[in-house]
């Protein structure tokens, strides 16, 4: 009976062996094709200052957080406005300074790309959003955020124009375009608004 | 009027898009496997975000979708299971 098991044991022993090693191979295989796969994120530039474009790229961010994907914004350039909340002029040049007077704070400054007119457009939109219960972009942003949406400003631009971190919104990061790419080369969705 | 039982109903009648997914995700992720929601709403285009959200989200089957008269509105009712 010893003898038996003994027998079967050492008939099985190589095929098992084998079998292991196939298994291996096709998990490390398995492993190597899912690194290739995108994950299920949405990447956004943000390059735009414009109320609609901004409120377009935080309606697409949040349909998509609320569909379960990772969404990652990168704000640049005038989409930093959007994400300032206070003028601070220490520790400025001169033309930074200009800059900065110039340009809106936050997204209750911003205006709309067309049909302007000094802000007259901006309220009449705001206005025609609220008749048709369209929520206003402060809240959008605010359920972007609630849903785990990253945001990075561009250091880039701030540098250029002179923002501070401590001028914009707390709970953002801080990249430069690598930080982009990292996240947009695994991203099966990719957006410049 | 209900053709399909459901657990939990979300009202998102009078809002917009993306409000009516982002009621039902916060629902649905409180949902039990097997249970299924039903959500109203009034937006038109909840007929398609509710099939592209269900193809979007793993656990969820959208189970039916119906056009009924709500208090004299028409509403958009859908039914979401969660596998």
């Amino acid at each position: 009976m010893q003898n038996g098991q003994t027998a079967v044991m050492e008939r099985a022993t190589p095929e098992l062996a084998a079998l292991q090693e196939q298994l291996q191979q096709l998990q490390t295989q398995v492993e190597s094709l899912r690194r290739q796969l995108p994950d299920n994120r949405l990447s956004m530039v943000v390059f735009s200052g414009d109320l609609d474009r901004v409120l377009a790229a935080f309606v697409i961010a949040s349909g998509a957080a609320a569909s379960g994907m990772e969404v990652s914004m990168f704000f640049t350039f005038w989409g930093l406005t959007a994400l300032r909340r206070k003028r601070d002029s220490r520790g400025k040049t001169l033309l930074q300074k200009l800059m900065g007077w110039m340009t809106p704070v936050g997204t209750q400054g911003l205006g709309v790309s067309k049909m302007n007119f000094g802000g007259i457009g901006a309220k009449m939109l705001r206005a025609m959003m609220r008749q048709q219960g369209v929520p206003q972009i402060e809240e959008t942003v605010q359920m972007a955020r609630d849903l785990g949406v990253r945001i990075v400003a561009c250091q880039m631009s701030m540098d250029v124009m002179g923002i501070h971190k401590d001028e914009l919104i707390d709970g953002i990061e801080v990249g430069g375009v690598a930080t982009f790419l990292g996240d947009a080369t695994r991203s099966k969705t990719t957006l410049f608004i | 009027m209900a053709t399909v039982q459901y657990d939990v109903e979300i009202d998102a009648r009078g809002l917009q898009c993306p409000m009516p997914i982002v009621n039902a995700r916060k629902a649905f992720q409180n949902l039990q496997p097997g249970q299924t929601m039903r959500v109203l709403a009034t937006d038109p285009g909840s007929v398609n975000d509710f099939k592209g959200w269900a193809n979007l989200v793993a656990e969820a089957e959208l189970v039916a979708q119906e056009t009924v008269e709500m208090d004299g509105k028409t509403v958009y009712v859908h039914y979401v299971r969660k596998k």
